[in-house]
């Protein structure tokens, strides 16, 4: 499986998806069809090893969840993308799909506030259960204050 | 097939209950503060949950408020253990970006400090694990004490080479910082000689151990194809059969100038994981050994000295860049908007991920066997936490 065999293959299967990129393969697609597009990865493509999932905070673009899974054997890497729009912060799980995806989409719920619909266990996972707001919004300031320590 | 969620085991338990336990957060076979809330029946663990974060210090945060200069030293307190691997993977997402070329000279530098990183990373590993599993292994402390005195002398290179121990600041956007010192070159070959002499002491005193073999050998397992689900990677993932390494896969940094094997292990044991990572400490030499021997003449660095903080700029653009970290794939996620900035930056450490794999295996195994196969997996908690 090569970058242009799967750029092609992605092509037919997701007509609204935008592909470019070689190594690694960036795929953009719709929230809806997130779910899919990551089963497809995992078992047309051969990417069965997952790397990371997180999110960008495009402002007022809205949120945009990125996660990056590859094919260790064909050498071939993709980058899924999809945005949520904007005010929008729910997005399907992927762990259906990838184990590995559980303590991510915790992360990402923990620092973005992002619900990941599907997700088994969805809580915080780095900061403590008490914590107000999501540090990598960019709407958080740094210097926003935690009482009693700031 | 689908392994998505944390196994659960039931046995034919005929005791009064199921007891809780709490594991940490200050355990010393923790290696950091990590909490793992364990469901046993007798002395079998049925479930376990675990609790991170308490070091964590939002770096993804702080990297959109410190610029590309000041950000690599700040990088190395990622994972603390190996600090030479986080600022090589920020460094390499900024010059992916901005298309900066690093001359040969620095390429070699990057590589020497990087191998060298990861056999003391290894060494602390060693010592730590050995010690966590007790007195059986030829009295307790004493592997302990001899992988700390050969981690000293790395620790003694890196300290003439930048001026600090632990947490370096030696990569920066371009090249590195510092040129070798006189005379580091020969101290460095006899050190990397008396450690590779010093690993056959080490397999001796172990693999002749029938108890660590019994704590070892079938004891957390992984499988192939939940090592590549979960995502863990490194010496874990070569350990549990799959020949992926980063700097094989897609060499960066001058890799593809050097020979060297890549261990693989189908046990997906933790003696397999041992296995790996005794083969890679020599490959790691070896790759030492020949960068000394071909290291090219150049500047250090691609771009002129600091002045200002803000001197670095990196055009607009995103990337991914990964090295192969004493832990695995440590990844740096780099979106730039062309100030002095990062828009935005995600860490992939390699010991969260890998510390993700613990709900699934850890179920079925004794109390006992919970320290070994943590220790196994060799996380760093700056790194899980970040």
């Amino acid at each position: 499986m090569t970058a242009d065999q799967a750029r092609v293959l992605i092509a037919e299967r997701f007509s609204g998806a935008q592909v470019d990129g070689a190594a690694p393969v960036v795929v953009s697609v719709a929230r809806d069809a997130w779910l899919d597009l990551a089963r497809f990865a995992k078992e047309t493509l051969g990417c069965r090893f997952f790397s990371f999932l997180s999110a960008v905070d495009w402002k007022d673009e809205g949120l945009e969840v990125v996660c990056k899974v590859d094919n260790l054997d064909a050498g071939l890497s993709l980058l899924l993308k999809t945005r949520l729009g904007p005010g929008v912060s729910a997005c399907p799980s992927l762990v259906p799909v990838y184990a590995g995806a559980n303590w991510m989409e915790r992360e990402c719920y923990d620092m973005f506030g992002i619900a990941f619909e599907g997700h088994p266990d969805l809580r915080r996972i780095l900061l403590g259960d008490d914590w107000v707001g999501h540090p990598l919004l960019k709407s958080y300031a740094v210097d926003t204050p935690y009482p009693p320590y700031r | 097939m689908t392994i998505a969620a944390p196994r659960h085991v039931e046995l034919d338990y005929t005791g009064s209950e199921r007891l809780t336990m709490n594991m940490g957060p200050q355990h010393p076979s923790a290696h950091g503060v990590f909490r793992a809330i364990l469901q046993l029946e007798g002395e079998t663990v049925v479930g376990v949950d675990a609790v991170i974060g308490y070091l964590h210090r939002c770096h993804e945060k702080l990297a959109e408020t410190l610029t590309y200069a000041q950000y690599p030293s700040i990088a190395s307190k990622t994972d603390y253990v190996a600090a030479m691997t986080s600022e090589f993977a920020y460094v390499r997402a900024a010059e992916m970006i901005g298309k900066i070329e690093v001359p040969k000279r620095a390429q070699y530098l990057r590589v020497i400090a990087a191998e060298l990183q990861r056999v003391a990373s290894h060494l602390l590993w060693l010592g730590t694990w050995c010690l966590d599993m007790g007195g059986a292994l030829g009295g307790g402390a004493t592997i302990f004490l001899y992988c700390i005195r050969e981690r000293e002398m790395i620790l003694d290179l890196f300290e003439s080479l930048v001026g600090a121990r632990l947490l370096y600041g030696f990569y920066q956007v371009g090249g590195v910082r510092y040129d070798l010192p006189a005379g580091w070159v020969d101290t460095c070959r006899q050190t990397v000689d008396v450690i590779d002499t010093r690993i056959d002491e080490y397999q001796r005193m172990l693999e002749d151990n029938p108890f660590f073999q019994v704590r070892t050998q079938g004891v957390g397992v992984i499988s192939r194809e939940l090592a590549q689900e979960v995502g863990i990677a490194g010496p874990l993932l070569r350990g549990s059969g799959v020949a992926f390494d980063i700097r094989r896969g897609e060499p960066y940094s001058s890799y593809e100038d050097f020979e060297f094997r890549v261990p693989v292990e189908t046990s997906g044991d933790c003696f397999g994981r041992y296995k790996v990572r005794m083969a890679e400490f020599r490959e790691s030499l070896t790759i030492v050994r020949q960068a000394l021997d071909r290291l090219p003449d150049g500047p250090i660095s691609s771009r002129p000295g600091l002045k200002s903080v803000a001197q670095t700029r990196i055009p607009k653009g995103e990337a991914y860049a990964r090295v192969e970290g004493a832990r695995g794939e440590v990844g740096c996620y780099l979106i730039a908007d062309g100030s002095a900035k990062p828009y935005r930056m995600k860490w992939r450490g390699a010991s969260f991920s890998n510390l993700a794999i613990l709900p699934h295996i850890i179920p079925g195994h004794k109390v006992a066997d919970v320290v070994a196969i943590m220790g196994s997996v060799d996380p760093v908690f700056g790194e899980v936490d970040r």
